[in-house]
């Protein structure tokens, strides 16, 4: 642009006397500025790279080590593939329990709560947003997981017939269910602060219609909000999956893993990010390779749920601009 | 110290669009010259390249020279900063900094730019300048005051002192008094008429009595149609453009018929 | 008020009689259940609770008694208000009561984890404060089953956690807000919309997502390449990875996404009118920023960053993978493994210091999960603080 070229030459030239310093400052704060923006695309970048290189052991050890297999199985699927089930599962507990509860919530505060109780309530969940996770964890660990105790014997006792509550109730209660409720709890404020922006932008003018129309308050949501924020329920829901997929401590502390299976009340499963946490610190060579392996998995995983709700709130929005 | 202004078929563009097409004026020192014309005209666009602060906006750029007692300000190697030093800017609503005290607001221009003053000096600069602006005896008791608690009116009068005090040789206005009641504006008009025993003063204003109140040279800018440059149709005494226009556009645009 | 106004069609149910929305005190209550309806359903169901919970577990549990009647409550006024009102009625009141059941299922887990920790926690902090000021160098197994089975006073602490804490995350600060500043700089102030702007600002939104543990595994990768490549790559280059620097940098990566978000939010807030004035002053533009700009936002600024830091303070993963853990009081976070408090804790528990005797890493555990609490609902209360009280100044009028 022809402008900025002038800008950058130098004073000199300058019919009048005044000076106000000089111009190559700037242009200093301009590149400072402009190289922290490249910074950050350098470091994904190298997130990314970094990651992979760590990885190329674990996921081609006759290429890149001369060796036949990884250490903890016969190929990294082999080994991973059960980490991605676990986490899965554990992620969709949370998802199925915190949902429904997050959007009532988000409705109560957004649409049911009295004026002068909503605020408050809106710093409670944010309060409950702001407590570090491995409270969570240590909570999930010793206070709910006995807790859950008689609730898995009875599940088992009416329920047993379904896959999810067959084999042997834990009788400490540290399983996969466990887990998966401390997530929900974790995610809980996520989807609700979200939930609450998109219900709270609902257009006064079409809830007062439905109201003149004498609608009940339930049908004036049900006619209004949730057709105008369906997009950002789900795409709320799909980042607090983000969320949940990439929690560590909550598993860590509470399941007592070990292999794969479909029951949720007894102990096993793992999750990718607890076996991280779990076993990183003590690993080295092979076995650090196939770590950070996994955390790549996570990492690409987590990255498409999130492009997902990203994707969902762009298409969302072309949408709600004719409004 | 006031300096004449020449523009000479300035196109104004921004990214491909020309806004303002072909304008050649003289504008005399020590004078109050107004534009006036309708909304979307280029009139504020053109007052704007006047200080080459159209530029700060993405893709604005303008071509043809813009002489500044006979220095073009679009020439090679000039640096747009130091035109704004000598070509001040009040703007449509008055902006004061929020985090500023009335006295550091006035500062503003010495301030921001890290020029370092004496307080004798700093306080010679506020009093002449708050004078100047017709301030003095209203805040002089409350200098240490945010200047965001003054009236409307007092706000944009500190703005006018704050572009006052960094002594350029011109002074441009926006619509100075479209977001002031009758009272405040009153005061800026008055304020106008002493500004131009010292200073160039530039007026866009959309309220023609206001032209014809405080100018002495009147502009007249017109658009042909939406997505048509803006053009300078009529540049006389204001007694002319009101009275006795040559143009018949602007015979309709003073009389009301449409704008 | 007088509501006692009786209506000629009364028992009329038909939908068309009833559509007003009352919302108590106004004549036309025709068709209405009593106020007292909520009363005795209420009733009902705690009565017909008690009776199931007696029938259906073995042992009577008050837990069990409330969700049941809770249940049969919704279950008795959808009932009650369809019999006495009509159906749309009913529906909204029910889901009215899901609504408000929704937000009392959350309130439990919130005040459980808070009875805990505060019920765990106080306790063993006041009777030993020295948790705050000892590391655990001189505990070992001995002395916790020494506390646990002879009653002999709770040893060791976790000041080496706060320092560690603390040194990290002022690192990470330091290198992350910088960066993240300068960015949200560049994205509102000098970027035209180009594909670089757009790149920056998709990414941001990808490290927002980036798990944790993932950003752990970066800094560590990150350092351990560095290291290998200019250092050596020695068993003894390999064990200089793991040190506070590299969870600072871990930290940083999920710091620096929010920094940019609420900063870039702060600055697009500040009106143009205020560049304008600055620019057409003649001043520059580094300067108008460094000058106007970030003092007019400055309270939002500083705010999200504190927001930031009450963030990465309670992180736990990252740091465990890349500073490891220590049981002696280190301040120096460029060399040698480091303890932050989230991971004390974490350690505490899972690893307790005498496997057979686990008690008083528990409680040492929950005190230090209290102090973290603290912490972290401090930074909070300072960044809301922040945010109010140096908002800047609204125009006068």
């Amino acid at each position: 642009m022809a402008e900025q070229v002038t800008e950058a030459r130098s004073a000199s030239a300058s019919p009048t006397t005044k000076s106000s310093g000089s111009a190559s400052a700037d242009k200093i704060f301009a590149g400072l500025a402009y190289g922290a923006g490249g910074l950050i695309l350098l470091v994904l970048a190298f997130v990314a790279i970094f990651l992979v290189t760590e990885s190329l052991p674990a996921l081609a050890p006759k290429v890149f080590s001369n060796v036949d297999s990884i250490k903890s199985a016969e190929n990294f699927w082999v080994y991973v593939m059960p980490l991605i089930g676990g986490t899965l599962m554990a992620s969709a507990i949370a998802i199925l329990l915190a949902t429904p509860v997050a959007v009532g919530i988000a409705l109560f505060i957004s649409h049911y709560a009295p004026r002068k109780l909503a605020t408050p309530i809106g710093y409670v969940i944010d309060l409950l947003a702001a407590i570090p996770s491995v409270v969570f964890g240590a909570w999930g660990m010793i206070t709910l997981s006995s807790a859950m105790v008689p609730i898995y014997g009875w599940l088992h006792d009416n329920l047993g017939f379904i896959p999810f509550f067959a084999g042997s109730p834990s009788t400490t209660g540290r399983t996969l269910l466990t887990s998966g409720v401390v997530l929900a709890v974790m995610i809980l404020p996520i989807i609700t602060s979200l939930c609450r922006e998109i219900f709270l932008q609902t257009p006064k003018l079409h809830e007062e219609a439905a109201l003149a129309l004498g609608a009940t308050q339930w049908e004036m949501v049900k006619m209004t909000v949730f057709p105008f924020a369906r997009a950002g329920i789900v795409s709320s829901i799909m980042l607090g999956l983000g969320r949940a997929l990439g929690e560590t401590m909550a598993v860590t502390l509470v399941l007592s893993g070990g292999v794969f299976s479909l029951s949720l009340i007894s102990s096993g499963n793992q999750t990718i990010p607890s076996e991280i946490a779990l076993n990183f610190p003590e690993a080295f060579g092979m076995r650090q390779s196939e770590l950070i392996a996994a955390g790549l998995m996570l990492f690409i995983i987590t990255l498409v749920v999130n492009m997902i709700a990203r994707w969902i709130v762009s298409r969302h929005k072309e949408f709600s601009g004719a409004n | 110290m006031a300096k004449r202004i020449d523009a000479i078929d300035l196109n104004v563009y921004y990214g491909s669009f020309l806004a303002v097409e072909g304008v050649n004026i003289r504008i005399e020192p020590r004078s109050v010259t107004a534009f006036i014309g309708p909304s979307g005209c280029g009139k504020t666009t053109f007052l704007r390249t006047i200080n080459r602060m159209h530029e700060v906006l993405p893709g604005a750029y303008a071509e043809g020279q813009m002489l500044l007692d006979g220095e073009d300000i679009y020439g090679s190697g000039v640096d747009p900063v130091n035109i704004r030093s000598e070509v001040g800017m009040v703007f449509q609503r008055p902006n004061p900094f929020p985090t500023m005290s009335i006295r550091e607001n006035v500062l503003a221009g010495y301030k921001l730019n890290g020029t370092r003053l004496s307080k004798s000096d700093a306080d010679a600069i506020v009093e002449k300048s708050l004078r100047g602006a017709n301030l003095w005896n209203e805040v002089k008791d409350r200098l240490d005051k945010p200047g965001s608690g003054l009236s409307g009116g007092q706000q944009q009068r500190l703005c006018i002192a704050r572009t006052v005090a960094v002594e350029p040789s011109v002074i441009l206005m926006d619509e100075p008094c479209s977001a002031l009641d009758p009272i405040s504006t009153l005061a800026v008009e008055d304020l106008i008429n002493e500004l131009k025993s010292d200073y160039t003063v530039v007026i866009v204003t959309h309220n023609m009595q206001q032209a014809a109140r405080v100018a002495d040279k009147t502009a007249f800018f017109n658009i042909q149609g939406t997505g048509k440059p803006g053009k300078l149709i009529e540049y006389a005494e204001t007694s002319t453009i009101f009275q006795n226009p040559e143009n018949e556009q602007t015979l309709n645009y003073v009389s009301g018929r449409f704008g | 008020m007088t509501t006692a106004v009786k209506n000629p069609d009364q028992g009329g149910t038909a939908p068309t009689t009833a559509p007003q929305k009352s919302s108590g005190g106004n004549s036309l209550t025709a068709g209405q259940k009593p106020t007292w309806t909520w009363l005795a359903v209420a009733g009902g169901a705690l009565a017909v609770g008690a009776g199931l919970a007696a029938l259906m577990g073995e042992s009577f549990s008050i837990t069990g008694w409330l969700i049941v009647a809770a249940i049969l409550y919704v279950v008795g006024m959808y009932i009650a208000t369809r019999v006495i009102e009509n159906r749309r009625r009913a529906t909204d009141g029910l889901w009215r009561n899901l609504v408000w059941a929704a937000f009392i299922i959350a309130l439990i887990p919130l005040i459980s984890l808070l009875w805990t920790v505060f019920a765990q926690g106080l306790p063993t902090l006041l009777a030993n404060p020295g948790l705050l000021i000892y590391d655990m160098s001189t505990t070992n197994g001995a002395t916790d089953a020494a506390t646990q089975n002879e009653g002999a006073p709770l040893s060791g602490g976790f000041a080496h956690g706060l320092i560690g804490t603390l040194m990290i995350t002022v690192v990470a600060t330091v290198i992350s807000v910088p960066i993240g500043l300068l960015t949200s700089i560049y994205l509102v102030e000098y970027s035209r919309g180009g594909w670089f702007a757009r790149a920056i600002t998709f990414f941001v939104d990808v490290m927002t997502g980036i798990p944790s543990i993932v950003a752990g595994l970066f800094a560590f990768a990150a350092v351990q390449l560095f290291i290998t490549t200019f250092i050596g790559s020695s068993p003894a280059h390999l064990q200089m990875v793991k040190m506070g620097l590299s969870a600072a940098i871990a930290l940083s990566v999920l710091m620096i996404p929010v920094v940019v978000r609420s900063t870039e939010e702060m600055l697009r807030v500040v009106p143009n009118e205020l560049r304008e004035a600055s620019y057409a002053l003649g001043v520059r533009k580094w300067r108008t920023i460094m000058k106007v700009v970030l003092p007019t936002s400055i309270s939002g600024i500083a705010s999200g960053v504190t927001l930031a830091i009450a963030r990465v303070t309670g992180e736990t993963a990252p740091i465990l993978v890349t500073a490891g853990f220590l049981a002696t009081t280190t301040w120096n976070p460029f060399s040698g493994w480091m303890t932050a408090l989230p991971v004390y804790i974490y350690r505490q528990l899972i690893n307790p210091t005498a496997p057979a005797d686990p008690l008083p890493s528990e409680l040492r555990a929950w005190a230090a999960a209290l102090v973290l609490i603290i912490i972290v609902m401090l930074l909070n209360l300072v960044a809301r603080i922040i945010a109010q009280a140096f908002a800047p100044k609204k125009s006068g009028r």
